[in-house]
């Protein structure tokens, strides 16, 4: 097993109180595994992914463990994480046009870089990975301004996972770009684990669609808890979390139109993470709410890998 | 109702203006009452730059824009008739009113005279048109309201004007899916009370959804037009096939487009003439004089 996070708490320290943004989630991610994080804005997505790499300062480590390969990360402790960052895991920020260094060419940008981090890597390698992304070997001697939204998400991509890192963390990677650019950066991405670069992988996005084609597994969060881990094949096929089911079904696509067919989407709104209602947290929205659901359900595992928090799971 | 003819523009671009950049190029078509269209382009398409236009928000630099035959003219007589909502609502409203407070303002500016109680038999009429509780949104700052609260309040806003033309420029692209489609099915519904509606978007998947018709961009030309089924089902032009291609779907993996050598009509990009493929199915024809199809 290649990442194993168990009951991860982490609160965001505001002046109204803490916000619990991650409020108990455990999970793991095997070897050669891409799993897809999804969700709504506000449902904790985005606070995982950081969690394990870099907490910013409004972040808190409460409660939980993260280990990777074996080995417990201290994801609370900024210094003590240094070593593992970029070696033994890695992201590939949003914003790739603001993640490299506009004054420098690029491939001096790069070489800077893994000098300051003490590292010797050959040009050979360099160039293999940007065959990898397909991108050309010229990149490196031009500034960032020169490329494409696309080519600059790769070329970040690349620079991420030069270390071959055992964990890459790719949040919203392709929220920025075009469909058709969208669909070459996540296939370059998933190129990664093919050749074995990188080990596994958590993909965060809040297209469902996107991380079904990428991703091996699909995790969906809601108001910082899993409601629902699935392959990605039985995620979108036979969900069994409401939530879930009412997310698939609120999504358009093409071949669907209004006149044939009216989507409908969730009424009402996530609850607020500062003073978390008891019990389920999607209880007030959902449709299929009763008595228990004011008890919190367990994420049970259903069938194999399937993994919901649901008390009609069975239903 | 709206009849854009070789609408263009070109943006002065470089250090003192010495080059010029085509944003967009000889374009036409026309919205008409109670219909969708859909305005579908990658980033760069100039797609925001025509919906603009339309609201004459930055002029044209060629062609002609008319709405009920008279040309554009920026003004409160205009803008009793065409409204625009854009993409992100979070910066829309100004944090420190509450958001009701874009109602008041139209209400200074349109409707000085109107009793205080017809008014809100008005907005009340406005707000459940756009399936919104009223007792739920007025009084409200705009950081207690959704996305989908807050762009649905600036679709009331434009209804109270009686608008005829609503141009919606990736309203949808902030919303979370959950509310998304409340928001498209809204649309629908104006639709369907005689309201045209430009729909611009880069979501191939939401404008099949919503439109009637769709104009496919690029590179600030049109490459394909007509009705959605028909682009959507049989796409003619490579780059259509391609962005229908890409398009992330559920229950399908990626596959790759049709090469390009199949196409029928061409192998390069579109040169602004359009050639009629069937029935209002228009496609930009590189080869327009010794086209296969042509004869």
């Amino acid at each position: 097993m290649s990442l194993r996070v168990t009951d991860l708490r982490v609160h965001y320290k505001t002046l109204k109180g803490d916000v619990r943004a991650l409020d108990g989630v455990s999970f793991d991610v095997g070897d050669g595994e891409i799993l897809g994080l999804a969700g709504e804005s506000g449902c904790g997505k985005t606070t995982l992914g950081k969690s394990l790499i870099r907490m910013d300062g409004r972040m808190r480590h409460v409660g939980g463990k993260v280990e990777l390969d074996g080995e417990e990360l201290p994801i609370g402790d900024d210094r003590r994480m240094n070593p593992f960052r970029f070696h033994k895991v890695s992201l590939v920020p949003q914003y790739s046009m603001s993640a490299m260094n506009p004054t420098r060419k690029i491939g001096r940008m790069v070489g800077e870089l893994l000098r300051s981090r003490g590292v010797a890597l050959d040009q050979a390698t360099l160039e293999s990975r940007l065959d990898l992304v397909g991108l050309p070997r010229e990149v490196l001697q031009r500034y960032p301004i020169e490329l494409s939204g696309g080519m600059k998400q790769r070329m970040v991509m690349v620079i991420s996972t030069l270390l071959d890192p055992s964990l890459l963390i790719a949040d919203e990677i392709t929220s920025a770009l075009d469909v058709s650019t969208q669909k070459s950066v996540a296939t370059a991405l998933a190129g990664f684990r093919e050749s074995g670069v990188v080990k596994s992988m958590v993909f965060i996005t809040h297209d469902l669609s996107l991380t079904y084609q990428i991703a091996d597994t699909i995790m969906v969060m809601y108001a910082g808890k899993l409601a629902e881990k699935a392959p990605a094949k039985t995620m979108v096929e036979a969900p069994r979390h409401p939530y879930t089911k009412l997310l698939i079904d609120s999504l358009p696509e093409v071949g669907v139109r209004h006149t044939e067919r009216r989507l409908a989407g969730i009424a009402g709104s996530p609850p607020s993470l500062l003073d978390p209602p008891a019990g389920c947290r999607f209880r007030d929205r959902c449709p299929l709410a009763f008595d228990r659901c004011a008890q919190e359900p367990p994420p049970v595992e259903v069938e194999p890998g399937h993994v919901v928090a649901c008390w009609k799971a069975d239903a | 109702m709206l009849r854009l003819d070789n609408v263009t523009k070109v943006y002065k671009v470089g250090a003192f203006g010495g080059k010029t950049l085509t944003a967009v190029d000889r374009v036409s078509f026309d919205v008409r009452p109670g219909e969708v269209v859909s305005l579908i382009g990658e980033s760069g398409s100039g797609k925001s730059t025509l919906g603009r236009m339309i609201l004459g928000l930055v002029p044209a630099s060629g062609g002609s824009i008319t709405f009920e035959g008279t040309p554009v003219k920026p003004g409160k007589a205009y803008y009793r008739n065409v409204q625009g909502v854009f993409q992100d609502p979070f910066s829309t409203f100004n944090p420190v009113f509450k958001a009701d407070r874009v109602f008041a303002m139209i209400r200074e500016a349109y409707f000085p005279g109107v009793a205080d109680a017809d008014w809100t038999a008005r907005l009340r009429t406005a707000l459940q048109d756009v399936r919104l509780d009223p007792d739920q949104v007025l009084g409200k700052f705009p950081h207690q309201l959704s996305g989908g609260q807050l762009q649905r309040l600036l679709i009331a806003r434009a209804l109270l004007l009686d608008i005829r033309l609503l141009v919606a420029d990736e309203i949808t692209s902030m919303l979370d899916a959950s509310t998304r489609i409340d928001v498209l099915n809204v649309l629908a519904d104006l639709k369907e009370r005689g309201l045209g509606v430009l729909y611009i978007t880069h979501d191939l998947s939401l404008g099949h959804y919503l439109a009637e018709r769709t104009v496919v961009l690029r590179h600030g030309e049109v490459v394909e037009t007509g009705v959605t089924e028909a682009v959507f089902t049989r796409p003619l032009h490579p780059y259509t096939r391609q962005l229908l291609a890409a398009v992330p779907r559920m229950h399908a993996p990626w596959e790759d487009a049709e090469p390009v050598e199949t196409c029928l009509y061409h192998k390069h990009g579109a040169t602004g003439r359009l050639y009629a493929a069937a029935e209002d199915h228009l496609v930009a024809c590189a080869r327009l004089g010794d086209c296969p199809k042509e004869s």
